[in-house]
């Protein structure tokens, strides 16, 4: 079913698809920003996506990135694995700089065919880390106007074509995009009731440290092969007595 | 006389605001002209609190976004990793998932069925309701020792089997006498004995529930032809579960896209025709029933098949204590699971489940190390909340009430 799908989406779309990949038995469309409004209309329209079931903003800075070295540890030993810019390590003065890649922001959406029951991932890049633009889907499918105002309010991802671009979950006021990899995990601000001023202020943060009790470890070994075949009929021999 | 329009807060203080809403009403005498939807106020960040620590360590969360239909939660979340890590949870615990799941949805609708009718000004609903809803906390409380956040689903199964004996009520000043006895009556026996009594009896509730409000002038009132969703409106908004079926799509995930043992069981999918808040009441009337006979079949499936209920891999799940005394590779499991978690492939992943309130759906992106590198949350109410203003302009601002019952939102998740 979803090799059809798959290949009716090469033959229309053509040169417009940046990749187009099947794993896990899900379909993830990828298209240059600059195609992103048309494909969605044609998805919609020829390929019975009505529904666009989710939208999210992705932040690939730091995608990888390991902070205890396992794999070269004969000779040096292991490390204490407390060093490194993985979320929650720094706060609001040692942000790590962004060591830009290509691309940093990407914007994924889930979209749902009622009629054919298919889903489809879409997901484009912006072109510009400094400023991410991609176009918006409010035109398309109404219903990603807070989708899309979340993006913004959390990446600072701005949808070009947006009725109302607002923030939406953080405070009145607020400032930076906490979803981004280099906001800080403890923020930039805490509020606390001031009794002589009698009202409630704002202050940077001084009263938690930024701690992270395990360190972000990225493995490439055979454990999930291992595991996979375990699952797959063979159990440890010591327990089948 | 001109009539001016004049700005007006709903909440975040409001009774009827379900918890922090705060919606800026743009009025015109009674008509609103315009809603604007203030949400947030319950933010904390969850997906990126997941960003920094291992995967397990962020089930308990789970529970925290719909803070009235917790197990869902989990259920999305856990399904997504085991997708992307390619394993499996033994048949039981999937039939207790099933179950669970159920029963959380029977949990959901009675919370929403007495909000609901408080809002609309049906006060004895709400009273009734929460006696059932005792009684399934009470499950909850029987396999993971919390009424509500329980953090029971795990990757690779559930935490634990059903309890041998379902807990019983001791003698208090406030429990003795008959009252212990008719409190402890369906609890002399193991959960599953619990859990067939209550499914016998439920029925006969949920007529009381609708000989309360079903016909009721004042309930149908308040609820005929209010915050009418077209079938093109519900789609193009993003609606799901009832919200979606009330408007006559038949379209439930579980009999669509079965997880878990959905496609083992048999219920029907109540579908509405109008699409106004009255048939969204009817077909969450009759979700209960349904759920109620899937839990009936869970039950009778987990009283005939005693099994493993989580998966027999020491990368995912801890060992016994006993093959951790005996067993050095079951130590050093046991060591690295609990410090460091377990490594899940890269690659991205979203895996959804029919939630009471609609479609939950978690979406991972993993890049191969112990903690996701990001983690989204698709809660149903958000997308829902957000056609709040085409569909009640227009509308009295007593038909607003109605509407934030019908979409049954919570913060937890709306905000995450």
């Amino acid at each position: 079913m979803s090799d059809t799908l798959a290949a009716r989406l090469r033959e229309r779309l053509g040169d417009s698809i940046s990749s187009l990949t099947q794993a896990l038995s899900e379909t993830t469309l990828e298209v240059g920003h600059e195609h992103w409004l048309a494909t969605a209309r044609i998805l919609r329209d020829e390929f019975g996506f009505e529904q666009l079931v989710d939208l999210c903003g992705v932040d690939y800075l730091g995608y990888g990135d390991s902070e205890w070295d396992v794999s070269d540890v004969s000779n040096t030993g292991f490390s204490r694995g407390v060093e490194g810019y993985g979320p929650g390590r720094f706060s609001w003065n040692e942000r790590p700089e962004s060591r830009l890649r290509e691309r940093r922001f990407a914007v994924v959406a889930h979209l749902l065919s009622v009629s054919n029951n298919q889903r489809l991932r879409i997901r484009c890049f912006a072109p510009d880390d400094e400023l991410p633009l991609v176009a918006s889907l409010v035109e398309v499918w109404t219903g990603v106007n807070w989708f899309e105002r979340e993006a913004f309010d959390l990446f600072g991802i701005v949808f070009d074509g947006h009725p109302d671009l607002r923030r939406i979950l953080t405070d009145y006021g607020f400032i930076g995009h906490p979803f981004r990899k280099d906001f800080p995990l403890i923020g930039n601000v805490e509020v606390r009731y001031d009794p002589d001023k009698e009202r409630v202020i704002y202050e940077p943060v001084t009263s938690v440290e930024p701690r992270v009790g395990v360190a972000r470890v990225v493995r490439d070994d055979s454990r999930f092969l291992t595991a996979h075949e375990e699952q797959l009929g063979r159990r440890p021999a010591q327990e089948q007595d | 006389m001109e009539i001016q329009s004049y700005t007006m807060n709903f909440g975040p203080q409001h009774p009827a605001a379900h918890g922090v809403l705060r919606l800026v009403l743009e009025m015109e005498g009674e008509v609103v002209r315009r809603a604007d939807p203030h949400v947030g106020l319950l933010h904390r960040a969850t997906e990126k609190l997941a960003e920094s620590k291992p995967f397990n360590q962020s089930i308990g969360y789970m529970d925290r976004l719909d803070y009235v239909s917790m197990m869902c939660n989990e259920h999305a979340y856990v399904r997504a990793i085991e997708q992307l890590m390619g394993i499996q949870a033994p048949d039981r615990a999937q039939w207790i998932r099933t179950m669970f799941d159920e029963i959380t949805r029977i949990l959901n609708h009675l919370m929403w069925i007495g909000t609901n009718g408080l809002d609309l000004g049906a006060m004895a609903v709400f009273l009734y309701a929460f006696r059932e809803r005792e009684e399934l906390m009470d499950l909850y409380e029987a396999v993971s020792g919390a009424r509500m956040h329980a953090t029971y689903y795990r990757p690779g199964g559930v935490y634990r089997d059903l309890p041998e004996h379902m807990p019983r009520y001791r003698e208090s000043p406030w429990h003795k006498g008959k009252d212990l006895k008719r409190l402890n009556a369906w609890r002399e026996g193991s959960m599953l004995d619990f859990i067939d009594a209550f499914t016998d009896d439920f029925p006969k509730r949920l007529d009381e529930y609708e000989t309360l409000l079903t016909d009721n002038r004042i309930w149908k009132q308040r609820t005929v032809n209010i915050g009418v969703v077209s079938p093109e409106q519900a789609l193009a908004w993003g609606m799901t579960g009832p919200m979606l079926r009330g408007s006559g799509i038949e379209w439930d995930l579980r009999r669509k896209q079965p997880y878990a043992m959905y496609d083992q069981v048999e219920f029907d999918v109540a579908v509405g025709s109008t699409g106004d808040c009255y048939d969204r009441y009817l077909v969450r009337m009759a979700e209960m029933r349904q759920s109620n006979r899937i839990i009936k079949q869970c039950a009778a499936w987990l009283r005939a098949n005693p099994g493993p209920v989580m998966i027999d891999n020491y990368k995912v799940a801890p060992p016994s204590r006993e093959e951790m005394k005996d067993d050095m590779e079951a130590l050093i499991h046991h060591f690295k699971l609990f410090t460091e978690g377990y490594v899940v492939p890269a690659g991205e992943c979203y895996a959804a489940v029919e939630a009471p309130k609609g479609e939950f759906g978690a979406y991972i992106v993993s890049d191969g190390s112990n903690k996701p590198f990001r983690l989204k949350l698709r809660a149903p109410g958000f997308a829902h909340l957000s056609s709040m203003d085409e569909i009640v302009r227009g509308h009295m601002l007593s038909d607003v009430v109605a509407m934030i019952g019908t979409y049954d939102v919570v913060f937890g998740e709306i905000d995450r």
